[in-house]
């Protein structure tokens, strides 16, 4: 029953969805559709809040390995979260000088402001720099030249890599770039060709078949063909 | 009268059409057609496969190794990871993700292996839970499930990935699955399982992150095919019928692709105002610029 109404639910939030696409007027449904949405995406994130809690709990108490971890991010979350909330070290805005709490946590020189900037923006970007040394690894393994196919993939890459810096310019500089029947050779254009024709021309193809997909999938779900998302798959 | 003067006597009725009824939203005529088609193709094609009309789906490598994986786990005692992407319930990833979530979670209830869905969104977790509830039970298998083991992990998206990937390196999952939609973390992820020898099957249609997951992952649904995954695991009529109806509106846009390219071609060559306008027309009301 439960997953009856909410299968219903579903479907009728995505037809409002649909109509105010194409129906001027139904906008406002449109937009109370997407604000109880994020009503309910913020009740869910107390749930995942007391999740994260139990579950780091658990394993500080089971002894799990790597239990120092959950230590720390249950230090983390509950740090973050008193000085969100009790806004502390905010000071009043100029607005309402007599109004405790009345400034933003988030100003320049606020404590939460100063964990965001110094401890999580740090760490976000050291993580984020890791992936040079995996796509290398990938890389590497990508482009071994094992078959026909690995051999002209490494060649494609090759060709669009040098052509995207400097010395890949300079290696075909002394082709004349005004002269129509050879200036594609040089290699920033020969790496602007394979990437505007051939891997655009791919690119849409997919795109296109994701679109339909995403069309067909979606209205399995309008219709409630498709209930697996809710539990109901069988 | 030339083909040209035809095109543009067709557009101007077509534009006057749409004024006359003012509710509607200027400019999505042509969106609504293809609606429209979408609508019946995909509805047709199930009425045609509920009426018993074979459908045949061709070989999908990647999901046939979801058996292969899933067994490979129970054999070595190592958990499964699943990861369905790093969105909400809003995006229509995730929720072909939690779709093929419960086929695999059905999978591993049936071989009594363990399955981990480590989540970055509180409303997806609550969802993988019913799924996977809803397939332990189907498999008959309600005393093995352990709802701790669908868990909220972060919003942040590289909080996210350093859990995972610590989850990677102790536990070593014997199968990891990627399917929803993905970003940076992409690689990161795939390169950990790939790192820890675990066969790895990804599904995504964000067309930036699959050469990724192509490099390190064993096998990868390329865009549609992470769709039609559902119903090719189920292989309902209902579920295998939209597949079919996938594939007529992909002729359609065949057809439509070789007409337009055509037009546009004939107003190349003849430099013809009307059929040029007729072009620029069209891809405005497609959205274009």
């Amino acid at each position: 029953m439960s997953r009856t109404v909410a299968a219903l639910v579903a479907s009728i939030a995505g037809l409002v969805m649909v109509l105010t696409a194409f129906v001027q007027p139904l906008g406002f449904l449109g937009s109370a559709v997407v604000d109880w949405f994020n009503v309910l995406a913020a009740i869910a994130f107390v749930l995942g809040g007391a999740n994260l809690l139990k579950m780091n709990l658990m394993k500080i108490s089971a002894r799990e390995a790597g239990w120092g971890y959950s230590a720390v991010t249950l230090a983390a979350f509950l740090l973050t979260l008193a000085v969100g909330i009790l806004k502390v070290g905010v000071h009043p805005d100029a607005m309402h000088p007599n109004v405790a709490f009345s400034g933003d946590k988030e100003a320049v020189g606020a404590p939460f402001w100063w964990l965001y900037e110094y401890a999580m923006s740090p760490i976000t970007s050291t993580l984020f720099a890791l992936l040079a040394f995996y796509v290398a690894s990938a890389a590497f393994r990508a482009f071994r030249a094992k078959n026909t196919a690995a051999i002209l993939l490494l060649g494609t890459a090759f060709i669009v890599l040098l052509g995207r810096v400097y010395v890949g310019v300079l290696i075909t500089s002394w082709i004349p770039a005004d002269n129509a029947w050879v200036a594609w050779l040089r290699l920033e254009n020969l790496s602007s060709i394979i990437m505007s024709v051939f891997n655009n021309a791919g690119t849409r193809a997919m795109m296109i078949g994701i679109a339909i997909g995403v069309a067909a999938t979606s209205l399995k779900i309008l219709v409630g063909l498709d209930r697996s998302y809710l539990g109901q798959g069988d | 009268m030339s083909v040209a003067t035809i095109l543009l006597l067709a557009q101007e009725a077509g534009a006057e059409s749409s004024t006359a009824v003012t509710w509607f939203m200027p400019g999505k005529g042509v969106l609504v057609v293809a609606l429209v088609v979408v609508v019946v193709a995909v509805l047709g094609s199930i009425l045609w496969a509920r009426a018993g009309h074979s459908i045949v789906v061709r070989k999908i490598a990647g999901l046939d190794a979801v058996d292969e994986a899933v067994g490979r786990a129970t054999e070595m005692g190592r958990p499964i990871l699943f990861v369905p992407g790093i969105q909400d319930m809003d995006n229509i990833q995730t929720v072909a993700g939690i779709t093929i979530l419960s086929k695999v979670a059905k999978t591993a209830a049936e071989y009594d292996a363990d399955i981990e869905v480590p989540n970055t969104r509180s409303l997806v977790m609550t969802s993988a839970r019913e799924a996977v509830h809803a397939a332990y039970l189907s498999a008959g298998r309600t005393d093995s499930y352990n709802p701790d083991r669908i868990y909220y992990v972060s919003d942040e998206q590289f909080a996210f990935v350093a859990y995972t990937s610590g989850l990677m390196a102790r536990k070593r999952p014997a199968a990891c699955f990627y399917f929803g939609c993905f970003f940076a973390e992409s690689l990161i992820l795939a390169e950990n399982g790939n790192a820890i020898g675990a066969i790895q099957i990804a599904g995504t249609a964000e067309t930036t992150q699959l050469p990724f997951f192509v490099a390190s992952c064993d096998y990868t649904l390329i865009g549609e095919e992470f769709f039609a995954a559902s119903a090719y695991l189920s292989g309902e009529p209902d579920q295998l019928g939209t597949l079919l109806g996938q594939d007529m509106i992909k002729a359609v846009v065949w057809v439509m692709i070789a007409v337009v390219t055509l037009v546009a071609t004939i107003a190349a060559v003849t430099e013809s105002a009307g059929v040029t306008q007729f072009i620029t027309n069209l891809r405005v009301s497609m959205g274009g610029g």
